[in-house]
């Protein structure tokens, strides 16, 4: 198992929590803080995507070789042209709607994406890709280390985790992210009506109030209430917001339609978590079938980001509006005895938005087993990657949200970043 | 300034015992409590570790006055409807005789998380909720489900244990075993047995998975008479080819699994799994998970306890009852530093709220929401790890479920607080004493005992009269049981 957030919390509680609890809340503050609309959304595809599911080199007979009964038939792909070497490409059949995004020039495709020493594991995959260090990948995460950069006090709702629990990628130092999976339950119940629910609330952010940094464990769950009582009003605010088309009713299309709302009625939030689950195909991945597990996950994603980029496009903001997707890794490239796929190494990333550059960047690995193809790892297993994610990553932070992210990051990825933005 | 109460205790010895049951159980009703301080704290340490001395007799309660209710839909059927399921262990935390069994079930639970989902996606959702929870009594095939296996194992014989889980039809769907197979193999198995259920993260190479899915080949399951799924050992799609490792996998440091004919190929995955139980690593790591869940999680953990419990680990030959025992009597156990050092689970929340402020009326029913909101839905862990203990239950949006759970069991037992503290409503003083004593909670700093006190005094002046005193029973027993100082154990 990973490292917990724990071990964290043990060393960061006290700097964490006294800012959380800092009194200035409004989200003026957000914007007297010099920022522009611009909102970053990022999209966790949790278990490790199948890249090669998502994004077919349908010309390429080591697929159809390798992968006897989970490849997608070329004739079923909707393609999307070649990459620079030339390899023809297609997205899976049921991503119509990117594959319309893509055709408007407002979609990225980032293929092999991923880092040296792929970890296989899941947790540690995903800390490595929450904290943006493969080496150590404890403590903040990058977007969290994003978020101690701003001056502070820095308003409780700049970022929104649309899940039940702050994922690592938005642990900071210094800023407490509040986590909203819905916002009709993020209110305040009493058992008595009228002017005693009102006392019971004065008291309940009384008690909240105290962090003491002798109990970093009892200050840090005072500083969470805290962070609920000082977002609450203004989240629900989002509760009235009607869209401009309808999303489909699954929890991942619903969080981003909450996502829309919160931007139109803007509640201050530049940074957004959204994640979506059931990737780790090891059995009867089931690609082509109408109700296969791939198909399924395929349908969720498109029917989602097709109705958030509609409404956006809509309410005007898709100008303003980044979609960064990862997961913690690729998938084996030859298929399983389960019809499914093991872990693997290099995955692929879609970026979405107004100020996309839309293509198709980097190139597709050569699927044939020999010693001298760089492309593969792993004794031509696993897909090689040929994009450090963090230059993704630097690309988001310096020409997005407006940082230095030699800084957040540690280190200078900005050479050979992909221009998608 | 007006002086505010201190929360008194009033048994001596009790104060260790309410820790002692807060950690090794879901707290206590003032009666548990009791007869709990009767029998001292090694007896009652002794009552929850050599449970086999009370009767299981918690389900024979379900449905009987006296005791939390459940919600049926037509019948109660825990063994076909996962619902009722998670009823039926809501209601085990809360009335079991047995606490130390089901915390224990909680923790592996978590340790070998396996989600009914997945295993309801493949078979259906009867067939789901059979495979996680069904009882062999009241199953027509006598089908074991996973929550029973680990009850049944829940302070046995970890090695015993794995082997179990590794033939548990729930675990051969949710990580695939059911699929691993000679030429094809599948190494989802192998390689959580390894990294979460026994050594940990970089303690194995790649090489070791591949190995781990090939020593497992065959695992499958198999479907008498069509009436149900059950472990089955295919010999004729097990590798028989020898497979190496890069640790030890034999007491006399032989790291590889011999070749061996399919018949007797099954030998291979006991093997492997006597291999990892016994893994240097294994026990400390065990140890630091148990140290978590019973002693603390603020501050270092204590190395010199890690290590005592990870030699009786490997002295007791992988037993959990000395384990257990060995921890519970530890002086760190009682220190007083580590008394409210923990953060609860919502599970340990929930019926630990139940059991401080009362049930009558109340179903289990309505705690599955509110702990589905407070992130822990029995059954469904996010992912192969489990659930993120500690801090990681605490979101904001977490923080507002459990205080809404406060407001709704408060509301819902109104007029039995009324009651309860009819006589101790002389002033708001003698309320919040009398309600923060029966709530066990840590003492609340002077100023978050002033803000109670506040809350209690607002809205006129004290009169003690019957409406008064259910109005602010119900908001305070809300505020105390919805605090942070609360959620701490």
């Amino acid at each position: 198992m990973s490292i917990t957030r724990r071990d964290f919390v043990r060393g960061g509680v006290s700097a964490f929590t006294v800012s959380f609890a800092a009194p200035a809340f409004l989200s003026d503050l957000a914007r007297a803080q010099g920022r522009t609309r611009r909102n970053l959304v990022v999209l966790y595809l949790s278990g490790g995507n199948d890249a090669l599911s998502t994004l077919i080199p349908y010309n390429d007979p080591q697929y159809y070789a390798r992968r006897p009964t989970i490849a997608i038939p070329a004739a079923s792909v909707l393609q999307v042209g070649s990459d620079k070497a030339g390899n023809a490409l297609g997205l899976h059949p049921r991503l119509g709607g990117l594959r319309s995004i893509y055709n408007a020039g407002r979609l990225a495709i980032i293929q092999r994406t991923g880092y040296l020493n792929s970890s296989r594991s899941h947790f540690a995959g995903t800390d490595i890709w929450s904290t943006a260090d493969p080496r150590t990948p404890q403590g903040t995460g990058w977007l969290g280390r994003y978020l101690d950069t701003l001056p502070s006090p820095v308003d409780p709702l700049t970022a929104w985790a649309t899940t039940r629990e702050v994922p690592r990628t938005l642990q900071a130092r210094t800023v407490g992210v509040p986590a909203i999976p819905s916002v009709t339950g993020y209110a305040f119940a009493s058992p008595n009506g009228g002017v005693d629910a009102q006392y019971a609330r004065d008291s309940a952010t009384r008690i909240a109030s105290h962090v003491p940094v002798d109990q970093p464990h009892l200050a840090f769950v005072n500083a969470t209430a805290h962070g609920a009582f000082a977002t609450l009003d203004r989240v629900a605010k989002v509760t009235s917001y009607v869209s401009t088309v309808t999303y489909p009713g699954d929890g991942f299309a619903q969080a981003l339609r909450t996502i829309a709302g919160a931007m139109v009625k803007d509640v201050g939030t530049k940074v957004f978590w959204v994640q979506t689950g059931g990737y780790d195909t090891h059995s009867a991945q089931n690609p082509n079938a109408a109700n296969g597990a791939y198909s399924n996950l395929m349908n969720t994603l498109n029917g989602g980001l097709s109705a958030f980029y509609s409404d956006l496009l809509n309410q005007g903001l898709l100008g303003d509006t980044l979609v960064l997707q990862f997961s913690e890794f690729g998938r084996r490239i030859t298929e399983n005895g389960s019809q499914g796929t093991d872990h693997g190494a290099a995955s692929v990333m879609l970026a979405l938005g107004g100020g996309v550059r839309g293509g198709i960047y980097g190139m597709a690995p050569n699927l044939r087993i020999a010693p001298d193809n760089p492309t593969l790892e792993n004794n031509g297993a696993d897909v090689h990657y040929e994009t450090d994610f963090r230059s993704v990553y630097a690309r988001v932070i310096d020409a997005w949200l407006g940082a230095d992210s030699t800084s957040v990051l540690g280190a200078d990825f900005r050479v050979g970043a992909p221009a998608f933005l | 300034m007006q002086s505010v109460p201190v929360p008194g205790r009033g048994r001596r010895g009790a104060e260790l015992i309410e820790h002692l049951l807060r950690r090794a159980g879901f707290g206590a009703t003032p009666d548990e409590l009791n007869a709990y301080v009767d029998l001292g704290f090694t007896g009652t340490v002794s009552d929850l570790i050599d449970y086999e001395q009370v009767p299981d007799a918690v389900d024979s309660l379900i449905g009987k006055p006296g005791y939390a209710a459940i919600t049926p839909r037509g019948g109660f059927l825990p063994a076909q409807n996962i619902t009722d399921a998670r009823q039926r262990w809501v209601f085990r935390m809360v009335h079991s005789g047995r606490p130390l069994q089901e915390k224990m079930t909680l923790f592996w639970h978590n340790h070998f998380a396996t989600a009914y989902s997945k295993v309801a996606g493949a078979f259906g959702s009867t067939e789901g909720a059979r495979y996680m929870a069904a009882k062999p009594s009241e199953d027509p095939n006598r089908v074991e489900g996973q929550i029973e296996l680990l009850r049944r194992h829940a302070l046995g014989n970890f090695r015993d244990l794995l082997v179990a889980v590794a033939k548990d039809t729930a675990m051969l769907v949710w990580l695939d075993g059911r699929t691993n197979v000679k030429g094809r193999p599948q190494e989802n198995f192998a390689r959580e047995l390894m990294e979460l259920f026994t050594m940990g993260v970089d303690t194995f190479a790649e090489a070791d998975v591949y190995a781990g899915a090939r020593v497992f080949t065959g695992w499958n399951l198999t479907r008498p008479s069509n009436a149900y799924y059950t472990f089955s050992y295919v010999a004729s799609q097990h590798d028989t080819t020898a497979k190496e490792f890069t640790f030890p996998v034999y007491a006399d440091g032989g790291k590889t699994i011999p070749a061996r004919t399919a018949g007797a190929g099954q030998q291979d995955g006991l093997d492997l799994i006597a291999a990892v139980a016994r893994h240097p690593a294994t026990g400390p790591r065990l140890a630091r998970k148990l140290y978590d869940f019973f002693i603390s999680e603020v501050g270092r953990r204590d190395e010199t306890l890690i290590a005592e419990l990870a030699a009786v680990y490997y002295d007791s030959d992988f037993e959990m009852k000395p384990v257990l025992r060995h921890l519970l009597m530890s002086p760190q156990f009682a220190d007083t530093s580590n008394r409210y050092a923990r953060y609860s689970w919502p599970a340990e929340f929930v019926a630990r709220a139940l059991k401080e402020v009362g049930w009558t009326g109340f179903s289990v029913n309505d705690t599955l929401t509110p702990m589905s909101s407070m992130g822990q839905q029995l059954f469904e862990p996010p992912d192969v790890a489990g659930w993120e203990p500690g801090p990681g239950w605490f979101s904001t949006g977490g923080m507002l479920a459990r205080m809404n759970f406060a407001a709704s069991l408060a509301t819902n037992q109104k007029f039995n607080l009324r009651t309860l503290a009819r006589d101790s409503a002389k002033s708001p003083e003698s309320l919040l004493a009398f309600l923060l004593d029966r709530l066990t909670a840590p003492s609340f700093a002077p100023e978050s005992r002033r803000a109670l006190l506040d809350y209690a005094r607002a809205g006129g002046s004290w009169t003690g009269s019957e409406s008064q005193v259910t109005t602010k029973a119900a908001g305070l027993v809300h505020l105390i049981v919805g605090s942070g100082d609360y959620q701490i154990v």
